[in-house]
């Protein structure tokens, strides 16, 4: 298929190296008209899709970061309190009902929702952790992604102009409802293996050589393979990255102290710290070629 | 198989899509049957995949009706091997279905697990039980049991020395009620104890712009509690095996869809079993659950247990308001220091740690076991659940929390 190929190719050309797996999702995406449901550990590049997704369509991306207790007011819709009263008293005394004025668009707030589907151009909506919102607040937006159309008491059925290219991200703290599951494409985000992290390595931070960014992510995937609260995820290499071209290491077997020191980029908790010592980290090095 | 990668003509376009769409109907078949929850609408688009050209590529229309068909991790990882399976003709290792399925008609039962079990002698030569057994039952006063008059003389009566079928089966059912009872009770004290009502300002102009704005008619809002989440480790082992079939009963009871819940169970190792405790009938839910307690009676190991929940589940299903409870005699085959660790880690991330101990009223008993006394000092409480009444003292510590 085409389609595949090219996607993942204008994906890599705006920063995001992608698998086949994640090219093949994309463009079913578009051709099904299904949202995407990425999960995944944190750190591996989730909210990344979306972003390269919006400059692969070279369209807005409209974000919208769930959190706990998010309703419809700061998702949706809300109306500019403040504004309408204050035209309520400026048009005080005068003849006739000002009712239709205060319920129009101008004294609308757009949120993210609203936005997304009311964009000539088809946006990217990124709807960040899904997993943090409530129940509810899922049943909604399973409404709102099946119709595309929201309907707001004083104004009626806003239809949408277009419909965005929705990307939903999870964590995993909460287990998500089967109908939001199944409304979604599924494609599960893992580490990528150390090919692609060398190629994600040298596509994002300037002067990381080839051989450099090849040492770095086998590094880290030997890191990955110890027992660690927390493992480091494709944002931590980066840093890691950044830091060791930072301090001008162009290998690492000629700096091991450095590299052992700015381990600190990966490791996240005391504990893993303590789990990599100087002899781990050693050790790991030296499978690395 | 023939069907991908023919390119037929057109006058035998009709006869091929029949056969295609008979195939995939087939293969829809075998995804619900292995768990997957695939809907009309994913046919359709399966259908009309098929027919835009993905058929003639197998490898790229296994990655396309993998996106369309999984909808978590687990059917995610195990669907390359059904797809090739099926279309492929590649032979894969069977698969359990164990989680998934309720097919399980014909597994031994929980009870009649229970049932086999001769009273008091079931521990397998690994799991270290105290002689002194056999502390008789002592059955002075009425038992202060709400709703559940039938099984008065129940309530005192040590689950392990309930002996005839008829007994087992009127305390499950005692369990199930005192369940129920518990869950409304603790979800009316919930109700009577919210307050704090807050101003919800931006309701009150909007409600109030047809006074001018004067705030005559006051919106409040209140802050939504989160449920308390109850997360049930039950040890499922041998030395356990006569008590665990009432307490998945009451278990079952106070989880059901009204409070959130998650259930595991463990002996040597770890199973998350939630998808069983939600089903609705407590039969079959027993039974699916006796599948996964198969391999009971080969030791516990609640550090190792421990560990994989702290590790792989903890994250997902421990939030501020939880509570950890966690069955078990505490007899650990395996690491005590480990245990000691993994509780201590447990205790940083929950609100409160029970720990039920069955055998703490047999007479005698002193909790000297190595796993309990690594484990004690994190725990909140420490209590006997032997009988249906210990079982119903639990409630007022729950309500406060």
């Amino acid at each position: 298929m085409k389609d595949r190929d090219e996607i993942a190719h204008a994906l890599a050309a705006s920063g995001y190296i992608a698998d086949s797996e994640l090219a093949t999702a994309v463009s079913l995406m578009q051709r099904l008209r299904r949202p995407l449901l990425l999960e995944g550990e944190a750190g591996v590049g989730k909210t990344e899709v979306a972003k390269a997704l919006a400059s692969v369509h070279a369209t807005e991306l409209i974000r919208l970061q769930c959190y706990e207790g998010l309703d419809q007011s700061s998702s949706l819709y809300e109306w500019n309190y403040q504004r309408q009263l204050l035209a309520i008293q400026a048009h005080r005394g005068e003849a006739g009902s000002i009712e239709d004025q205060i319920f129009s668009e101008k004294y609308l707030l757009e949120r993210p929702l609203l936005a997304a589907i009311r964009r000539e151009k088809p946006p990217v909506l990124l709807i960040d952790e899904i997993d943090r919102a409530d129940d509810e607040f899922e049943a909604f937006l399973l409404e709102l992604l099946s119709d595309f159309q929201v309907s707001i008491p004083e104004l009626g059925t806003i239809k949408a102009v277009s419909i965005p290219h929705v990307v939903l991200t999870s964590n995993g703290t909460r287990e998500l409802s089967d109908a939001l599951r199944r409304r979604c494409l599924y494609h599960y985000v893992d580490y990528p293996d150390v090919e692609r992290e060398a190629r994600i390595i040298m596509t994002r931070i300037d002067g990381a050589s080839a051989s450099l960014s090849l040492q770095i992510a086998r590094m880290v995937e030997g890191i990955r393979k110890e027992e660690l609260r927390k493992v480091p995820g494709v944002a931590e290499t980066l840093d890691w990255a950044a830091a060791l071209v930072g301090l001008d290491v162009r290998d690492l077997h000629d700096a091991p102290e450095t590299m052992h020191e700015t381990l600190m980029c990966l490791l996240k908790t005391q504990e893993d710290k303590v789990r990599v010592s100087r002899e781990v980290s050693q050790r790991i090095l030296g499978k690395v070629a | 198989m023939s069907c991908c990668g023919t390119t037929p003509s057109l006058d035998e376009m009709d006869e091929v899509s029949r056969l295609v769409s008979g195939k995939l109907a087939a293969f829809l078949r075998t995804l619900r049957d292995n768990g997957f929850a695939v809907g009309l609408a994913e046919g359709q688009d399966a259908a009309s995949l098929m027919a835009s050209g993905y058929a003639a590529r197998p490898g790229l229309l296994r990655s396309a009706f993998k996106h369309l068909f999984s909808a978590r991790k687990s059917e995610w990882e195990k669907f390359d091997g059904l797809f090739d399976a099926f279309w492929l003709g590649k032979r894969i290792r069977s698969r359990s279905t164990a989680m998934g399925s309720s097919k399980s008609a014909n597994n031994p039962s929980l009870k009649s697990m229970q049932d086999g079990a001769p009273p008091g002698g079931t521990q397998s030569a690994t799991d270290q039980v105290p002689s002194s057994d056999d502390a008789p039952p002592s059955r002075g006063g009425e038992g202060r049991m709400e709703g559940a008059s039938r099984a008065e003389n129940l309530a005192e009566v040590d689950f392990r020395k309930l002996a005839d079928p008829e007994q087992v089966a009127q305390a499950h059912e005692a369990a199930a009620s005192l369940a129920k009872i518990m869950r409304t009770r603790l979800t009316r004290r919930d109700l009577a104890r919210r307050r704090g009502y807050r101003l919800d300002l931006r309701r009150t102009i909007h409600r109030n712009i047809s006074h001018g704005g004067v705030p005559i008619s006051l919106v409040k809002r209140r802050r939504k509690d989160k449920p308390l989440r109850l997360i049930v480790l039950l040890d499922a082992s041998g030395s356990m095996s006569m008590y665990t079939s009432v307490f998945l009963r009451f278990i079952h009871g106070v989880l059901d869809e009204f409070r959130e819940a998650e259930a595991f169970l463990f002996h040597t190792r770890l199973a998350h079993v939630s998808g069983a405790m939600k089903e609705k009938d407590a039969g079959r839910a027993l039974d699916r659950l006796s599948l996964l307690a198969q391999g009971a009676g080969g030791g516990t190991r609640i550090g190792e247990s421990l560990q994989t929940f702290n590790r792989w589940h903890a994250a997902r299903v421990i939030h501020s308001r939880s509570v950890v409870m966690i069955v078990s005699d505490g007899y650990e085959t395996g690491d005590a220091a480990l245990l000691g660790r993994e509780m201590a880690a447990l205790s940083k991330r929950c609100r409160r740690i029970v720990w039920l101990n069955p055998m703490m009223a047999w007479e005698g008993y002193a909790p000297e076991a190595k796993g309990i006394k690594a484990a004690l000092p994190h725990i909140d409480l420490y209590a006997p659940a032997n009988t249906l009444k210990s079982l119903s003292a639990l409630e007022p510590y729950l309500a406060r929390l």
